[in-house]
C-alpha cells in the first residue's frame, strides 16, 4: 500500500533529488530579494532630497498659496495593514498544514483540516491590505502627492506600488489554490503546490517587514 | 495499512518539498504569530515616545526588523528545517542584496564616514 502510493507523491528523479518546483521558487525568490532591494535603495538615496512637499515625516508651507501641508504618511492605518499581512502570513501556514494533514484523523472535519478556509482567509487578508494600500494611495493624491510630485513621491509609488502588485499575484493565485480545493481537494499529494505559492506569500510578508520600518517608521 | 499508506505518503510529501525535519505544530505557529505581533507592536510604540529622538532609535527598529524577518524566514518559510540548497539559494542572493543596498548608501553619502 506504502509504496503504491508513493508513486503519486515523488517528482521525476532529479540531480539534487529535490523538487524543481521547490529549487524554482526559492531561486526566484533570491532574485526577488534584489529586485526589492534595488527599489528600497533607489528611495532610501532619493530619501530628503525632494524640493516640494508633500513629505513623509515633516509638514511643508507652499510658498505659493501659504498653504501648510501635514506629514504625509499615515502610521496608525499602515500599522493595521501591517497586522493583517502578518496575519495572512499565520493563515498561510495553518493553510498548508492543513492540506499536508488531510487524511490524518485528528485534522478531519476541524477547522485545522479545512484547507479551503484558510486559504480563503489568506487571500481574504491580503485583499484587506490591498483595500488599505489603495485607501493610502487614494488619499495621498487627495492630499497632493502623485508620482510625478517630486522624488519622494516617484520612489515612494514605485515601491509600495510593486510590492502591492505582487501581493495581488498572491492573492490571485491563493484563489486558484481554493477553487483546486473546491472542485477537487488539495491533499498531502498536492503539498507542494500550496507549498510553493506559500514560500511566494511569505516573502512578500517579509518584504512588507522591511519596507514598514524603513520607509514609515525611520524618519 | 491505512496507517502505513498515510505515512508513506506524508513523507514522501515532505521529501518532495526537501524537508529534511518535521514542520512546527499548529501551537508553535500561533507563538510565532504572536510574538511577530508583540514586536510589531513595539515598533509602532518606540515610534511614538521620545526615544525617539535618540541615536539608538534607527539601529533599535533596524533590529527588531531584522528579528522579524528572519523568524518569519526561518518558521513560516521552513528555511530552518529545510534543504541546504534552499538556504543557499535565498541567504546568497540576501547577502549580494544587502550588500549592493549598504554600497550604493555609502556611494551616495547616506553614510558619514
Amino acid at each position: 500500500m506504502t509504496t503504491a502510493a508513493v508513486p503519486h507523491q515523488a517528482h521525476p528523479p532529479t540531480t539534487t533529488g529535490l523538487d524543481h518546483r521547490k529549487v524554482a521558487i526559492w531561486a526566484f525568490i533570491g532574485s526577488e530579494c534584489m529586485l526589492f532591494a534595488s527599489l528600497i535603495s533607489t528611495y532610501l538615496i532619493y530619501k530628503g532630497k525632494s524640493v516640494v512637499g508633500p513629505f513623509p515625516h515633516e509638514s511643508w508651507t507652499d510658498p505659493a498659496t501659504g498653504h501648510v501641508l501635514q506629514p504625509i504618511l499615515n502610521i496608525p492605518v499602515t500599522s493595521m495593514s501591517t497586522f493583517v499581512l502578518l496575519m495572512s502570513s499565520l493563515f498561510m501556514v495553518l493553510a498548508l498544514e492543513a492540506v499536508e494533514n488531510k487524511n490524518k484523523p485528528a485534522y478531519q472535519g476541524t477547522l485545522r483540516g479545512n484547507s479551503s478556509f484558510w486559504l480563503m482567509a489568506t487571500a481574504l487578508a491580503g485583499a484587506t491590505f490591498l483595500g488599505f494600500q489603495a485607501f493610502e494611495f487614494t488619499s495621498f493624491v487627495h492630499e497632493g502627492l502623485t508620482i510625478r510630485r517630486n522624488l519622494f513621491g516617484s520612489s515612494f509609488f514605485t515601491l509600495t506600488g510593486f510590492h502591492g502588485a505582487h501581493v495581488t499575484a498572491g492573492v490571485l493565485w491563493l484563489l486558484t489554490l481554493y477553487s483546486i480545493d473546491k472542485k477537487r481537494g488539495l491533499g498531502p499529494k498536492d503539498a507542494v503546490l500550496v507549498d510553493i505559492c506559500a514560500l511566494y506569500w511569505h516573502f512578500v510578508d517579509v518584504v512588507w517587514i522591511a519596507i514598514f520600518t524603513l520607509v514609515y517608521l525611520i524618519s | 495499512m491505512a496507517h502505513d499508506h498515510h505515512s508513506g505518503v506524508e513523507e514522501a510529501s515532505h521529501q518532495a518539498m526537501g524537508e529534511e525535519h518535521e514542520h512546527p505544530t499548529w501551537r508553535e505557529y500561533k507563538w510565532v504569530a504572536l510574538i511577530l505581533t508583540l514586536i510589531t507592536v513595539i515598533e509602532v510604540w518606540v515610534y511614538y515616545t521620545p526615544f525617539k529622538q535618540s541615536t539608538m532609535f534607527v539601529p533599535v527598529l533596524l533590529g527588531m526588523s531584522a528579528v522579524k524577518f528572519a523568524i518569519v524566514v526561518a518558521f513560516y518559510m521552513h528555511l530552518k528545517y529545510d534543504h541546504k540548497l534552499f538556504r543557499t539559494l535565498f541567504i546568497g542572493p540576501l547577502i549580494i542584496a544587502i550588500s549592493t543596498l549598504t554600497a550604493l548608501l555609502f556611494l551616495f553619502s547616506k553614510f558619514k564616514y
